[in-house]
């Protein structure tokens, strides 16, 4: 515990250890020390703690972070930057680590007495909450799709006014010869809405290939192309009108926002689309969207879980599926027990959550905290 | 004329092609959309070269050699298989591995924000003793009502009828609110452009 350099160095940290972070996919360890007696008390001024990191008790010692006085630990993790790995932490490597107290008058390093070896855990103690909830709503789904499969006709679904007017619009769109655009927003295959908004869309490419219109699904990623290229011609062929599907109608645009916009709006003008899908995840460019679908003068139904650009589908368009009833919106036009049965228990897990915040706030008001603390969770 | 009076003018005049749009629709916007949609697919494309095919696929595989990185690869490889007509339906292999995964790995992060993190955040201290009591209370019971509007499979009839009521109004109040805040955002950004044609292209105006 020499002086590292100066006359009159604050005295070091006590007690260093380094242990394995927890709860993580490792490549991270925590340093934990007791403060210099310098640091707020004492002779000398301690300014920062400076963590040392070597692979062997007799060093080299390399410099792997600065702390400010007052603070007692540091998380040494991996640090990728520009794409390259810029400090590393290896798996398995016995790392041994040192505190140095600094002052003006220079530093005193104490070693921590063990390495520490950094490692991946198999569960995340800090995400229980999310995996209670998860348990609690497949039980409620598998039990509900359950009873659906027996009375399909005893789950109900309150009316969703789009929906409702999804085959009005179709059927508009064939009277007057023009097609339909369908876009599935800026999302990826696996974005929670788009999921949803491929269950909407094979119901409406049903009803289309039953009405023998045309329907223009312009994409902004390739993969949701070849997954709405799959449904509508699985739709078609429910609709026994295989011969009706062309490929060419679902076809990908680009992968830039505001061009993507460009080129769906120059569609709507061009090809005269009578009826407008919105729906799926989207950002500032719904009201684009959307006003120029109003100016042409065609039916609009919107559908976003992304709260911010709702109020711009709800101005310019007829009808907005605003958040989950996007998601409920499959099981209203399907109507198929695993829909339904999910549905249910979602109302189920959301009347749990209700009564969960209202029971959490009112014990909160008389200072209990058990159930916000139950359900935080830690990352 | 300084170096950047060119690349000021193409912009500017491909701006004002977009705005040709707010007309109606013409050839010069038709000029300035083409010319937006190719370059950036040209460009998104070497992106993914780079960022994807290369970084995750080629140089983990012959440079650091890593062999487990050819599955993912020859599931990519098989999505191809849509251009043909005899073997398109092997593509759905790679397409229903994709979607699984995906979905599997977005169940908890969507439980997290969309539903853990909001009853924490709205469990609160409720109280008439302070403004922040009182504003809580506002919290829990406008939460409360709007969750109800979502509730799909109970007629919103009765008093279920008059929460549900309640929950449309508080959202909408939310939605005006937004609304008004993204307008002002757009605002700013239409007066960034004009800046941009009068100060930076024609020097109309000086900005310190």
């Amino acid at each position: 515990m020499a002086p590292t350099s100066g006359a009159d160095p604050p005295a070091p940290p006590t007690d260093v250890r380094a242990e394995d972070s927890d709860d993580d996919a490792g490549h991270s360890i925590t340093v934990r020390w007791s403060r210099s007696p310098d640091d707020g008390g004492g002779a000398r001024t301690v300014t920062t703690y400076t963590v040392l990191r070597a692979e062997s008790a007799a060093g080299p010692w390399e410099e792997v972070g600065e702390v400010p006085a007052g603070t007692t630990d540091y998380v040494d993790r991996a640090r990728v930057e520009g794409g390259q790995v810029a400090h590393e932490v290896t798996n398995g490597t016995p790392y041994y680590y040192a505190v140095r107290a600094s002052g003006p008058d220079g530093g005193r390093q104490a070693v921590a007495d063990a390495p520490a070896i950094a490692s991946a855990q198999w569960y995340h103690k800090g995400k229980t909450p999310i995996l209670t909830v998860l348990l609690v709503f497949s039980a409620l789904v598998l039990y509900f799709v359950r009873k659906a499969r027996k009375h399909p006709e005893g789950i109900y679904v309150r009316p969703i006014a789009g929906m409702d007017a999804v085959d009005e619009a179709v059927g508009r769109a064939t009277e007057m010869g023009r097609p339909i655009l369908y876009v599935l927003g800026l999302g990826t295959a696996a974005t929670i809405s788009t999921i949803a908004s491929y269950a909407i869309l094979a119901r409406v490419a049903k009803k289309v290939a039953q009405y023998q219109s045309r329907l223009i699904i312009p994409n902004y990623d390739p993969i949701v192309m070849a997954v709405a290229q799959e449904t509508v011609r699985q739709a078609y062929t429910d609709a026994g009108r295989p011969d009706l599907y062309d490929e060419k109608d679902i076809f990908f645009v680009t992968h830039a926002q505001f061009a993507y916009v460009a080129a769906v709006n120059g569609i709507m003008l061009r090809e005269k689309t009578a009826t407008n899908f919105y729906l799926g995840k989207f950002y500032a460019e719904s009201l684009i969207l959307a006003e120029t679908g109003n100016i042409a003068g065609s039916i609009q139904i919107a559908g976003t879980d992304e709260a911010s650009q709702l109020p711009f589908f709800v101005t310019a368009c007829d009808y907005t599926l605003i958040g989950e009833e996007l998601y409920a919106a499959s099981a209203y036009l399907a109507r198929e027990p695993l829909l339904l049965g999910a549905l249910k228990a979602q109302d189920v897990l959301k009347g749990l959550a209700m009564a969960w915040l209202l029971v959490g706030a009112l014990l909160t008001s008389f200072g209990v905290n058990l159930l916000r603390r139950w359900i935080s969770v830690q990352m | 004329m300084n170096g950047e009076f060119i690349p000021h003018t193409v912009a500017a005049l491909f701006t004002l092609a977009i705005f040709s749009f707010l007309w109606k629709d013409n050839p010069l916007y038709k000029a300035a959309e083409s010319l937006a949609v190719g370059l950036s697919a040209g460009y998104f494309t070497v992106i993914l070269i780079r960022t994807s095919l290369m970084r995750t696929l080629i140089d983990p595989l012959f440079e650091e050699g890593q062999v487990l990185v050819i599955i993912p690869g020859i599931l990519g490889l098989l999505m191809y298989l849509r251009l043909t007509r005899r073997w398109t339906w092997i593509s759905r292999y790679p397409l229903a591995f994709y979607m699984g995964i995906a979905s599997g790995a977005a169940l908890s992060p969507t439980i997290l924000a969309y539903v853990v993190r909001q009853i924490e955040y709205t469990i609160v201290p409720m109280g008439f003793g302070s403004w922040e009591g009182i504003t809580n209370i506002l919290i829990v019971v406008m939460v409360f009502c709007s969750l109800f509007y979502f509730f799909f499979s109970v007629p919103h009839k009765g008093v279920f009828g008059g929460v549900s009521r309640i929950g449309i109004w508080v959202i909408m109040v939310a939605f005006g609110a937004q609304f008004g805040f993204t307008v002002m955002a757009r605002i700013s950004l239409l007066i960034g452009r004009v800046q941009f044609l009068l100060g930076d292209w024609l020097g109309l105006i000086h900005l310190e």
